[in-house]
């Protein structure tokens, strides 16, 4: 009935029409596939600067947007071009591993915790992260974590560490892991009234902000470096590094760096370009 | 019919049961060329089952049916058969010739022939794109003689033909039988319609019980049935 | 609540001024979710048609295993294409991850299982009407399969239906293996679920109205189709 090759013009048939459905053709658009945080795409910052770069170099970028972890998952299995995340260990490690082939600090931005304007546990005005959220913790105030190993969860969780308290504890009690991406774990802590550890990007341009506002701001323990990576090509043949490599050194030369600082929403700068050359 | 015959068929020992019961026992019968053998009894004697097995519908539990002519190889495809309830495919009427005749691996070219013949012999000229669903209960069954005609086959089974038809439509549809056996093709049909049987019949097949009861040409069976149960049937008695 | 009142609005005006990018994402929803339920119904609807119509050892376990996948979660499906079509996995050569086509492919393998499962209820129903005829026909196995996959013609679009509502209604499955990039597999889905993540509800709310007016185009257009055939065919 089937025979062998039978079954290859079906397979050929089907993998035409998946084709033909994608709309993917041979002689597609360049383009690189960029695996970043989901608090940068939020911000909205992608859409100030890649039109430009993609008019003058011709490359199109697409943008995974996924917590930190899952971002380096991506590109650890070859399936990006490039990694656009926060959480610097991870990303100078991915180097060392042989995943990425360069890694250039980019821009920050800070962290700050938000909670209603009731603040049952009195936060209001602190400047000493920590201290901040060992309060929580004494008073049992509900505090709704990411809690899915994305770079904001994990640098919440630095937080903890320096605070000797261990969340996980009261994981279900008054600690809530959302398990989701930053805007989503906003609207519980907006729903519940709870804290939360949130970029100021993803806060400023989130739309639900019910009765939150911010608590806390301005410790340096609450700033978050980016930094961009090409993978490397060496492990990944695939990869393509020279317009990957391409998107690296404009972002990080002086007019990608000047867009990032003119970036702003409802007026406020969210992102600070701090890329140092080598020797200067 | 130029090829070689498939008849006679030989029915060997027929038994058929279901969980446990026997339903056609020990049925026994040679089919010959020719005649129009009809299979006469009360409801449940077991007449549709008889001639499902012998259509090879269905696998008896034990003895066989075998196609004895020395066209038997082709027994398949050269018989047709026409149920109580017409089954239709949901297409037009001649859709449904068309599709039996591309069964039977007739060529693409001849068949809008073969087709317009059967619908004007079946009385439904003209009818040819009617959705054969929509047609009333007599165009239906007419349309499945003509349907299982184009086929020409060298023995037609009908199963209960006219059992859901009003009179009118029941003698359209024995004329059309009539007219099918004088094209040469051998009858084998079911009834409990004594007055259908005397129309129709050139041999009766008289069944009562799963078994078969009694066996004559059908002048011989309607004069003088030889057995208790057939005259008693005659007589219009209800049997036990 | 306003953001009823908000999200009808912003529904109708993206309708109405027909937002480009609305209108690229709807388009892009369409082409996947229909490429992939035709693909699914080219599979699954012979295989349903066939387990109704042959009979082999095993049939009732495949049966049992079809109707079970029909509950699949999106997401598990959407994780097991991922692997399959990531660098590392044995389909990573096609290069697929992050298109449309693995998309497609994440949907097909969604949708397969209620087509399948769906085709097999409607022709095991026809073969019990058509069996005794068939048979007498001498029709062969495989050809009384395509005889009833075309006689169940009305029907099975109720199951093409099926496959298409779970296909443009599902997020996990597309939004892990499409990456949901901006202008290249974001859907209506995707796009409903960043615009919730962004905390914007009621545009998240508009998608969804627009996402149901859409899936309501689609069903009244199937249903004048099957209106036709009805009352061409009966």
């Amino acid at each position: 009935m089937l025979t062998a090759k039978r079954l290859l013009v079906v397979a050929g048939l089907l993998l035409g029409l998946i084709l033909a459905g994608s709309g993917v053709s041979a002689d597609d658009e360049r383009s690189i596939i960029v695996a970043s945080t989901t608090s940068t795409a939020n911000s909205g910052l992608f859409d100030a600067l890649l039109p430009r770069f993609t008019e003058e170099t011709g490359i199109a970028v697409h943008i995974v947007a996924v917590g930190t972890g899952q971002a380096f998952r991506i590109a650890k299995a070859g399936d990006a071009d490039v990694l656009l995340v926060h959480d610097e260990k991870a990303g100078e490690a991915f180097v060392a591993e042989g995943f990425g082939a360069e890694r250039r600090r980019v821009m920050y931005n800070d962290f700050v915790i938000v909670g209603s304007a009731e603040d049952p546990a009195g936060l209001r005005g602190m400047h000493d992260a920590p201290a901040a959220i060992a309060k929580i913790a004494e008073t049992k105030a509900l505090f709704a974590s990411r809690g899915d190993d994305s770079g904001t969860n994990r640098a919440e969780l630095r937080l903890w560490q320096e605070t000797g308290t261990d969340p996980k504890h009261a994981s279900g009690a008054w600690y809530r892991e959302a398990g989701s991406g930053m805007g989503a774990t906003l609207n519980t802590a907006s729903g519940l009234d709870a804290y939360a550890l949130t970029d100021r990007g993803t806060w400023v341009s989130f739309g639900n902000k019910g009765n939150l506002e911010i608590l806390v701001e301005g410790d340096k323990r609450l700033f978050n470096q980016y930094g961009i990576i090409v993978v490397n090509p060496d492990r990944f043949p695939h990869v393509k590094a020279a317009d990957a490599r391409r998107f690296m050194t404009w972002l990080t030369a002086d007019e990608g760096q000047a867009a990032i600082a003119a970036y702003r929403v409802d007026g406020q700068q969210l992102f600070f370009p701090n890329y140092l050359a080598p020797g200067s | 019919m130029t090829a070689p015959t498939i008849l006679p068929l030989s029915i060997e020992r027929l038994f058929y049961a279901v969980a446990g019961r026997a339903l056609l026992e020990s049925v026994s019968v040679e089919i010959a060329a020719g005649s129009r053998t009809v299979i006469l009894g009360p409801n449940g004697a077991g007449k549709s089952l008889c001639l499902r097995l012998a259509q090879g519908l269905i696998a008896p539990t034990a003895g066989c049916v075998v196609w004895k002519g020395p066209g038997a190889a082709q027994a398949k495809m050269r018989q047709a058969m026409v149920f109580q309830r017409p089954v239709l495919l949901r297409r037009s009427a001649a859709a449904n010739v068309s599709y039996a005749l591309a069964v039977r691996g007739v060529p693409r070219a001849d068949r809008p022939s073969r087709v317009e013949e059967a619908l004007a012999r079946a009385g439904l000229a003209g009818l040819g794109d009617r959705p054969a669903r929509t047609m009333s209960g007599g165009e239906q069954q007419k349309l499945a003689l003509a349907r299982a005609w184009a086929l020409k086959p060298e023995v037609l089974f009908l199963d209960e033909p006219t059992a859901s038809l009003d009179p009118a439509a029941v003698r359209a549809v024995e004329a059309m039988i009539q007219a099918i056996h004088e094209g040469g093709t051998k009858i084998v049909m079911t009834t409990h319609d004594l007055g259908q049987a005397k129309r129709l019949a050139d041999e009766v097949l008289f069944l009562h019980n799963g078994r078969l009861v009694e066996r004559a040409p059908a002048d011989r069976f309607f004069e003088h049935p030889s057995t208790l149960q057939a005259a008693a049937f005659l007589r219009g008695e209800i049997l036990a | 609540m306003n953001e009823f009142g908000d999200a009808f609005h912003t529904a109708l005006v993206m309708i109405v001024s027909a937002n480009p990018d609305l209108i690229e994402i709807v388009g892009l929803s369409l082409r996947v979710s229909l490429s992939a339920v035709v693909i699914a119904a080219l599979l699954g609807m012979p295989l349903g048609a066939a387990l109704a119509v042959f009979a082999f050892p095993g049939r009732r376990a495949v049966v049992v295993a079809i109707n079970a996948l029909m509950g699949l979660p999106p997401v598990v499906v959407g994780l097991t294409v991922y692997l399959m079509l990531s660098r590392g996995g044995p389909l990573g050569v096609l290069g697929l991850l992050f298109t449309p086509g693995a998309m497609i492919v994440a949907q097909v393998v969604l949708v397969l299982p209620i087509v399948a499962a769906l085709t097999r209820q409607t022709v095991e129903d026809l073969w019990l009407e058509y069996r005794e005829q068939l048979v007498s026909l001498g029709v062969t196995p495989r050809r009384a399969v395509r005889t009833m996959l075309w006689d169940g013609r009305i029907t099975l679009l109720t199951a093409f239906l099926a496959g298409f509502g779970r296909a443009s209604a599902e997020v996990g499955a597309v939004i892990i293996v499409g990456g949901n990039i901006d202008h290249l597999t974001r859907v209506m889905t995707t796009a409903i679920a960043l615009e919730t993540s962004k905390g914007d509800l009621a545009l998240a709310l508009a998608l969804g109205l627009v996402l149901l007016a859409v899936s309501f185009a689609v069903n009244a257009a199937a249903q004048i189709l099957r209106d036709m055939v009805v009352r061409a065919q009966g």
